[in-house]
């Protein structure tokens, strides 16, 4: 499996792909919008990229400090190595408590360590209430982007998912009547849940409180009511001051959806009065990528999605063609880090233009990264054979300057004149859905040896 | 066993220690911070009506009760249900309509902060059907710098920054008000306050 092949499957559908496109290239325009609206925006990129370098060259330091003072507040902190400690955790949390049903809000975290499949195994039912993911869940899929989970699918699916699944009436795609049914669905499972589990978008360690951010309120609708909270969070997610938040809190709607802030940004210092409050701090390659100094900066990431909307291939492409929790370029320079072979092909899924890194609102070097893994993963695994081929071969014919001038000469007289079918077939990956540029007449030393000529 | 691996890892792997920067934003440029809070809320779904005082401020809101059958919150004369006599918070599942005080706003993005000192249930603002917050003009800060310097020293167990009803476009993209939470907020806003 790799990039190319799965991202066919998603481009067979032309006018898909084109809708796909535009839907993401739209929020990416209002990010735009709201990033332009006051002068201190680049100075913003540039504290929250600084204080997070700082937080993660102090990080031990800060968890501890976190750790010392939740523990003060009364919530309860759980270390995690690994996926499978994590969700061994939640679940002996879940069985002391006598836990059957649950509401989840987003939490990249929880998919990483894929605790939805561990705990239903267990026989806890999980409900997944962002209605982006629990349209995904339903249909038996994942999330094909971090912020707008759902951003593939088509009104009609959702339309004909809910029928069969929330016995709505054929609505003809009406988002509201299909977002007012979610509503009454996802209240009765509010009402009955025996636990809240929520992600965590920051943890201030000055304060021992963590923060999450929601338009929909859901991940408050499920904490506050239910008598147990679990949130889990990656150990990146730690930073120092409670002033802070305020550089945080100001680019992640801006940069995710041109939003100025989310709807609701919740804040949670202790349990609700009677109920516990968990906190489970996650490793899970996290110190290994922390190691890297030359991927190091992708711990930055505050998982607001701007780099998937603004890139060309992403959008293209499909969150799904990645196979990977985290898809696009963040995804891809993230992956790797987990899993070298299995994601070897995703930074090649890039056209190295750099957009990326231009709207990273933590100023992660996004397409340097790619690159770099781009030379690691070729010297480390084995690349495709005919690729490998090809760049022999171009690397000898740049070693031998008249060859090389005979190759283009001959290159361009036989594009000319050669048939149709011999330039247009399955060898030539560029003449796939698009028509090669016009041969030029000559080339450039051609040109200049002319010029130069005629002109002295 | 995790803690000890975990830290025992990120220190043999962590950088040098990088310098914290300093937050040093400027302040305030002399904007009219109710009307750009008006502004950034509605553009947040949420509605935003001046009141001379808090007499003016509870006809608008009895004006929003019409016809709902329980309200609870800040007017103690048109409330139908007693928030500190509820202990379940599910009970809170009836609430058409809910008022309560808010402690700050921000204008740059019309947030208003909120915590279960005035909320008596952190559940209150999201399970109701519909909510109204009051502010008053001098509890309003430019930017989200500020609020935190000012929210500092407050001692909470949660508190909430609220910037409009709930609302999703996960169908298409296309904005639905009232996913999960509130199908409305309307926000009065009052004078500063005399005393």
């Amino acid at each position: 499996m790799s990039h190319p092949s799965e991202a066919q499957k998603f481009i067979k559908n032309e006018n898909r792909v084109n809708w796909h496109d535009e839907s993401l290239w739209h929020v990416r325009e209002k990010r735009d919008k709201a990033a332009n609206l006051f002068p201190e925006w680049e100075q913003l990129r540039e504290k929250a990229s600084q204080i997070k370098a700082h937080s993660l060259s102090r990080l031990d330091h800060y968890l501890e400090e976190f750790e010392k003072n939740a523990t003060a507040n009364g919530i309860k902190v759980h270390w995690a190595n690994d996926a499978i400690e994590h969700n061994e955790i939640v679940y002996n949390i879940f069985r002391e408590h006598g836990v059957k049903r649950i509401v989840k809000s987003k939490s990249m975290l929880t998919e990483e360590c894929h605790l939805n499949p561990f705990l239903e195994k267990h026989g806890v039912e999980v409900i997944d209430s962002d209605l982006g993911e629990r349209i995904v869940q339903l249909a038996k899929e994942t999330p094909s982007h971090i912020v707008l989970p759902a951003i593939h699918k088509k009104r009609m699916e959702i339309d004909e998912l809910f029928q069969k699944h929330l016995h709505t009436q054929p609505s003809n795609g009406d988002a509201i009547y299909l977002t007012a049914a979610a509503r009454e669905h996802l209240r009765q499972k509010f009402m009955k849940a025996d636990a809240a589990l929520t992600g965590v978008n920051f943890a201030i360690a000055e304060t021992g409180e963590f923060v999450v951010c929601t338009n929909e309120g859901n991940a408050d609708m499920g904490v506050h009511l239910a008598p147990l909270h679990i949130a889990s969070m990656g150990i990146e997610k730690m930073i120092p001051r409670y002033e802070d938040l305020g550089v945080f809190i100001r680019l992640l709607a801006r940069s995710a959806t041109g939003q100025q802030v989310t709807t609701y940004t919740s804040q949670f210092r202790k349990p609700r009065e009677g109920t516990e409050l968990h906190i489970i701090l996650v490793d899970n390659g996290r110190t290994v990528q922390l190691g890297r100094e030359k991927y190091r900066r992708s711990l930055h990431c505050i998982r607001c999605g701007a780099c998937m909307n603004t890139c060309p291939v992403y959008r293209r492409s499909g969150g799904h063609s990645y196979q990977s929790v985290v898809p696009g370029p963040i995804g891809s320079i993230l992956s790797p880090g987990i899993d070298m072979k299995k994601h070897a092909s995703l930074p090649f899924a890039s056209s190295l233009c750099g957009s990326c890194s231009d709207v990273c609102p933590v100023k992660i070097d996004i397409h340097q990264q790619l690159y770099a893994w781009r030379q690691d993963i070729t010297r480390e695994t084995n690349e495709e054979p005919s690729k490998k081929f090809s760049m022999k071969l171009a690397g000898w014919l740049f070693t031998h300057p008249n060859l090389y001038r005979k190759a283009g000469k001959f290159g361009r007289k036989a594009l000319k004149i050669l048939p149709r079918w011999m330039v247009y077939n399955s060898l030539n990956a560029w003449g796939k859905q698009r028509e090669l540029p016009e041969p030029p007449k000559q080339s450039f030393q051609e040109w200049y040896q002319q010029n130069r000529q005629k002109n002295g | 066993m995790g803690k000890a691996d975990i830290l025992k890892a990120i220190k043999k792997n962590r950088p040098e220690e990088l310098p914290i920067p300093s937050l040093d934003f400027p302040a305030s440029t002399g904007q009219d911070l109710k009307m750009l809070f008006q502004e950034r809320l509605s553009a947040g779904g949420g509605e935003v009506i001046f009141a001379k005082d808090s007499l003016e401020a509870e006809e608008l809101v009895k004006k929003q009760v019409g016809d709902y059958q329980y309200v609870a919150g800040a007017f103690e004369k048109l409330n139908t249900l007693d928030l500190s006599a509820i202990h379940d918070p599910h009970e809170l599942e009836l609430l058409d309509l809910a008022v309560f005080e808010g402690i700050l706003g921000v204008a740059e993005n019309g947030a208003i902060w909120v915590n279960e000192d005035t909320l008596v249930h952190r559940a209150a603002p999201f399970i109701t059907q519909h909510l109204v917050l009051l502010i008053r003009e001098d509890q309003l800060v430019d930017k989200m710098h500020e609020a935190y310097k000012r929210l500092r020293t407050q001692d909470y167990g949660h508190g909430v920054f609220i910037a409009g009803p709930s609302k999703t476009a996960d169908i298409e993209q296309s904005l639905v008000i009232g996913a999960h939470g509130p199908k409305s907020l309307l926000v009065i806003m009052l004078p500063p306050s005399q005393d």
